[in-house]
């Protein structure tokens, strides 16, 4: 049925559409009508799982561990400060193979005090063991909740599921929502292997010999890197039920384009816009949306490079010191690349400012004009 | 040095410990015991509900401290109304 949902609704009704068993939350702005629509479920009875009030994001998350390793299918949703303060848990449920799901609403850091979005929140969650996905609609929210249970719990590892807060949280969107039988076939009940037996009680998460951490950590990248493939095959799978077809990255116009915008999250639908001005214009301009962080899609990425072809990495995120992470990221995995594109970092947009289509298609000048600097970022700004 | 070539997926996602964490005693860890004056104790078990470590249960209506595991913190000392609880010496501490 088709609704008109804002994205964090669109997040909520995935959750409840998942029979997800155990949501624990604290709110925070621009989450906080993911846990309220969820709040509102439980109490008509909508959403017949738990629902576990908490004192902090720490807590929501520690309070996850114990419901995964019940074998509960869980959920909970944070932003900024919020997703820092729940640092530390991250690690635990990555380690201990908890297939934990998480919307993650982007918002920029404090200080000072800041409520808009950009993706720094999420991108230092880099080294926790999390997938990561970035959508770009609110479609896209609710199906990629779906995609992330299917590959969290084939691979015993968590997913964060991360979109723009405000532009794509608080905004309402056309979304189509799947009948609850498609998903069952989808989604069948969670099936965690090691789910805590009272008739048997074991030692989780206990003190191993550095050279079982050693082999747990290898064991753990290797799944990471069976992702790749999982994730494609759960995608596939989807688009055969749902009709919606998504991969890791997304070209637009890429095949013939002499630079490729490259962008994430909201603007990602803003560039094809952009795209499509600097067509008009005669010009060979081409976008490549990045849907996955974690694992980094090396491969797919450089399936749409040609040689020659020139890369304007739009980054609403920044890593102080050094460059735009994605910008970095996309660097660091074409090195090795017999004739690596080159790679040049635009910023726009942190703290909230608009990433327009005007604001993409002078990146994508700029960059084709070779005024670009290899070296360090073009910072772009709205100026209204 | 050798390298880990072995199959990663050799390696289990987890490894559970055939024993609970109850067995794992952390009562040799101290080096001061708490010691409950009965002639003081009102059994309100504050010492209880603070116990970091769940070493207290309730035995009819006094607590109890679980020697085995109480890894002598003094939290129930610091924290009891009655001042019914000291901390003393274990012997060679």
């Amino acid at each position: 049925m088709r609704k008109t949902l804002m994205g964090n609704h669109a997040a909520a009704v995935a959750v409840r559409l998942a029979r997800t068993g155990v949501v624990a939350a604290y709110p925070i702005t621009p989450q906080t009508q993911v846990v309220e629509a969820l709040a509102e479920m439980k109490a008509t009875g909508e959403f017949p799982g738990r629902f576990v009030r908490v004192e902090s994001e720490h807590s929501a998350m520690a309070c996850l561990v114990g419901a995964a390793q019940a074998g509960a299918r869980t959920f909970t949703a944070t932003s900024s400060q919020g997703l820092a303060y729940m640092h530390e848990m991250l690690h635990w449920v990555s380690g201990a193979r908890l297939p934990v799901v998480m919307a993650e609403v982007n918002r920029a850091l404090g200080a000072p005090w800041i409520l808009w979005t950009d993706q720094t929140d999420s991108l230092a969650q880099r080294d926790t063991g999390w997938l990561q996905f970035y959508c770009s609609t609110n479609q896209e929210i609710l199906d990629a909740t779906l995609i992330a249970y299917r590959v969290a719990e084939e691979l015993l590892l968590p997913v964060m599921v991360c979109y723009d807060g405000f532009t794509l949280s608080h905004t309402y969107e056309p979304v189509d929502v799947p009948d609850q039988a498609l998903v069952d076939r989808y989604l069948p009940p969670i099936q965690y292997p090691y789910a805590l037996d009272i008739k048997e009680p074991r030692a989780f998460s206990a003190l191993p010999k550095p050279q079982e951490y050693f082999r747990l950590r290898r064991r753990m990248d290797a799944d990471m890197q069976r992702a790749q493939e999982e994730v494609a095959v759960a995608e596939e799978e989807f688009a055969e039920l749902f009709g919606r077809r998504y991969s890791a990255v997304e070209g637009y116009q890429a095949e013939d384009a002499e630079v490729l915008l490259v962008t994430s999250g909201a603007p990602a639908s803003t560039a094809l816009d952009a795209v499509d001005r600097l067509r008009a214009k005669g010009l060979k301009a081409g976008n490549l949306r990045i849907r996955q962080f974690r694992p980094f899609p090396t491969a797919q990425l450089r399936r749409f490079l040609r040689p020659g072809v020139k890369l304007a990495v739009v980054d609403r995120n920044y890593s102080m010191g050094h460059h735009g992470i994605f910008c970095e990221e996309i660097k660091s995995a074409l090195y090795a690349m017999p004739n690596p594109p080159q790679v040049f970092g635009y910023v726009a947009g942190l703290g909230g400012g608009d990433i327009t289509p005007e604001l993409l298609c002078e990146a994508w000048e700029d960059c084709a004009a070779g005024r670009g600097d290899l070296n360090a970022p073009v910072w772009l700004e709205d100026s209204r | 040095m050798p390298r880990l070539d072995e199959d990663p997926f050799l390696t289990p996602p987890i490894i559970t410990g055939g024993t609970p964490m109850k067995a794992n005693k952390t009562g040799h860890w101290r080096s001061a015991r708490p010691v409950i004056h009965d002639d003081k104790c009102t059994g309100c078990m504050l010492c209880w509900k603070f116990c970091p470590e769940a070493c207290v249960t309730i035995e009819g209506d006094r607590p109890k401290i679980h020697l085995d595991w109480c890894k002598g913190c003094a939290v129930c000392v610091e924290e009891c109304p009655a001042d019914a609880m000291s901390l003393e010496d274990e012997e060679g501490a």
